[in-house]
């Protein structure tokens, strides 16, 4: 546990990876008090449909009642991006989870066992490894029809392999070590040796890239809502928000910036909640890099 | 194990994945009803007007293993089926699309590697200066950047307030027209090689014109991933016992880095051009979707949207196809680049 406090000391002390944290700590606030930030008004249904004022095309400017303005269709922007942290957490979290806990199963079971257990598993996840990740996530998503639910599963499906590979890695690596055999002779079983032996020694690092990689899977959601793939019309998303924005990129000729705030907005969300997560990430390698321990 | 036999090792090992490629993708079909695949099997929209016909020639209500077979022999004859977004065969559609994004691929590529080999280096060379520090703040807010967004923005600026400057789209109006006309000779499809084959200047300024924005979209996300593997990977060689002895040498320290250290540096950067290409693949879909630069990447995006499943399955077994290759391409120059290498090393 040494290790840990060392590590949260360098990252504290990085100004970067600090960035990054308190960064992520502004986004869980917001998600967390949601409610009481940008209040779902009386009488509205569901508070993850963001509401409208009124059906015109044309966005509003920001004003005292829509503190960001208004995108197309009168949909709230501040609310929409409020509640769209939410969304991405939840995307986040679910996608990273599932994935991991596929790949410790797996890569586990792929890098204990070895030979035609570990052959079969592999060859399953040259398959996937084998189209861009975007483009099969695409065709999955279209298959399932839209959804974020089929968002989701199909960020699932497209990133197994890949955590399932690193962490077969890690426990070919601690494998063939003294404590594994030593407890092998004591009796203890494969599953006993593999959660209590094996794992422990191998997926720390692993395991904390992997839940740094939630920024990487929201920037993935959103760029498929953004295609028009993801939530139905009007859910409170990020990529969806830039999507209602595509239309105003050009404003009256007079004015060709007038609806900056309907574009910029939500992708700032998007970058700022990428980048707190990548700032963490970054710092982490280099600290989990053992060919730059020492210099 | 000479190159040869490894060459066709690697061949071999190739028929298992893309065998499992295919059937994962027919077993995505099978989610359809055999009304819905139909479409699998078509080459013009006549033959939609007899769908039971088709369900009865292509045997969509027999078992799993027949279809299988059934299609995996079109798929061979090179019918993918048809395309309702771009009303031609699925394969025709990825012919037509292509030149569009060879002709961005062409000009990002170049562009990654060299500025991403280039950055990386000066960021190794100067290890904790405020040069490290920028190229390191920038490389990680350019892959947090959402690709769309950043297009976008790009077109706000460049297209909005500098008012039509950069446009979307490939060509002008009026140089669509010209290119379109009799005297204009398409080789290539890709419009500024044929502009220039064509001796045609106004054709090549518009097209670049047009270039720019989409190009530098997909350079600036990808650039980074580059730059920050050759700056790892530098670090790793300026610490090796042989940069010592250059140094110790009296070498100039611009031959030091360059040469001694660049060099050795540079293998693991070849190795990740298949993620280069995955990265373009993906990003093309985005960047030909908001520039409505008309390549394959635009087409899948409607094709998806229109629920145009011929289409996007596939474009999906052609890029896992074309994927494959350039890995298997990738894994040989390898070899070639390091003679450390064993050719019979384990495979994963």
């Amino acid at each position: 546990m040494t290790d840990l406090r060392f590590m949260v000391r360098q990252l504290v002390r990085n100004p970067l990876s600090l960035a990054g944290i308190i960064l992520i700590f502004i986004f869980a606030v917001i998600a967390i008090f949601a409610p009481l930030i940008a209040p779902t008004p009386a009488g509205h249904g569901d508070p993850y449909m963001i509401p409208r004022d009124g059906f015109s095309a044309t966005p509003a400017l920001p004003s005292q009642q829509h503190l960001f303005g208004t995108t197309e269709g009168q949909y709230d922007i501040f609310y929409g991006v409020v509640w769209g942290t939410r969304s991405a957490f939840r995307v986040g979290l679910v996608v990273i989870g599932v994935v991991v806990v596929i790949g410790i199963v797996l890569g586990s079971i792929a890098g204990y066992f070895g030979g035609v257990i570990d052959e079969v598993i592999m060859r399953i996840t040259d398959i996937f490894l084998a189209f861009p990740a975007l483009i099969l996530a695409m065709a999955l998503v279209t298959v399932m029809q839209p959804s974020l639910t089929s968002v989701m599963i199909a960020l699932i499906v497209v990133s197994w392999p890949s955590y399932a590979r690193l962490i077969r890695g890690d426990i070919l690596q601690v494998r063939e070590e003294d404590y594994i055999e030593a407890s092998r002779g004591l009796g203890a079983s494969n599953a006993r040796v593999i959660i209590r032996h094996a794992l422990p020694n191998a997926i720390y690092p692993t395991l904390i890239m992997a839940s740094l990689d939630i920024g990487a899977v929201v920037l993935s959601a959103a760029a498929l809502s953004f295609l028009g793939l993801g939530a139905p019309e009007g859910y409170a998303d990020w990529g969806q928000l830039t999507a209602f924005a595509r239309n105003w990129i050009v404003g009256p000729s007079s004015d060709p910036l007038r609806y900056w705030f309907a574009v910029a907005i939500p992708g700032l969300f998007i970058l700022f909640f990428v980048l707190g997560w990548n700032l963490l990430g970054d710092a982490f390698r280099d600290i989990l890099d053992p060919r730059l321990a020492r210099r | 194990m000479e190159l040869r036999a490894y060459i066709v090792r690697r061949l071999l090992l190739l028929i298992p994945v893309l065998f499992g490629v295919t059937l994962f993708i027919f077993g995505l079909t099978m989610l359809f009803s055999p009304i819905e695949r139909a479409s699998l099997y078509v080459r013009s929209p006549r033959q939609m007007a007899n769908i039971p016909e088709i369900i009865e020639t292509y045997g969509l209500d027999r078992p799993f293993y027949v279809q299988y077979g059934t299609w995996i022999n079109q798929v061979f004859h090179g019918n993918l089926g048809w395309s309702t977004v771009a009303h031609m065969p699925v394969l025709d559609a990825i012919w037509a699309f292509l030149p569009a994004t060879l002709e961005l691929a062409i000009f990002c590529t170049p562009i990654i590697i060299l500025a991403g080999i280039f950055l990386g280096t000066q960021a190794a060379a100067h290890k904790d200066k405020p040069i490290d520090h920028v190229s390191r703040v920038a490389a990680i807010a350019g892959w947090s950047l959402p690709t769309f967004w950043l297009g976008l923005v790009l077109l706000m600026v460049f297209y909005g307030a500098f008012n039509g400057l950069l446009p979307p789209d490939r060509l002008g109006h009026q140089m669509s027209i010209v290119v379109n006309s009799g005297d204009f000779v398409r080789y290539t499809h890709i419009n500024t090689l044929d502009a220039i084959l064509n001796l045609n200047g106004p054709v090549l300024v518009d097209a670049l014109r047009h270039l720019i924005l989409p190009v530098a979209t997909l350079s600036i996300v990808s650039v980074a991933f580059i730059m920050r593997l050759t700056r790892s990977s530098m670090l790793e060689s300026l610490g090796k016992g042989y940069i010592l002895t250059a140094r110790a040498k009296g070498l100039a320290e611009r031959v030091v880095v360059n040469k001694h250290a660049r060099r050795n540096a540079l293998i693991p950067v070849i190795t990740v051009s298949g993620y280069v290409f995955a990265g373009l693949a993906n990003g093309v879909v985005i960047t030909e979707t908001i520039f409505t630069f008309k390549g394959v990447g635009w087409w899948e995006a409607q094709a998806a949207l229109r629920l145009d499943i011929a289409s996007i399955l596939g474009f999906a077994l052609f890029n896992a196809g074309l994927f494959v290759l350039i890995n298997l391409i990738v894994d040989i120059l390898y070899t070639r680049v390091d003679p450390r290498v064993r050719l019979g090393g384990v495979m994963q």
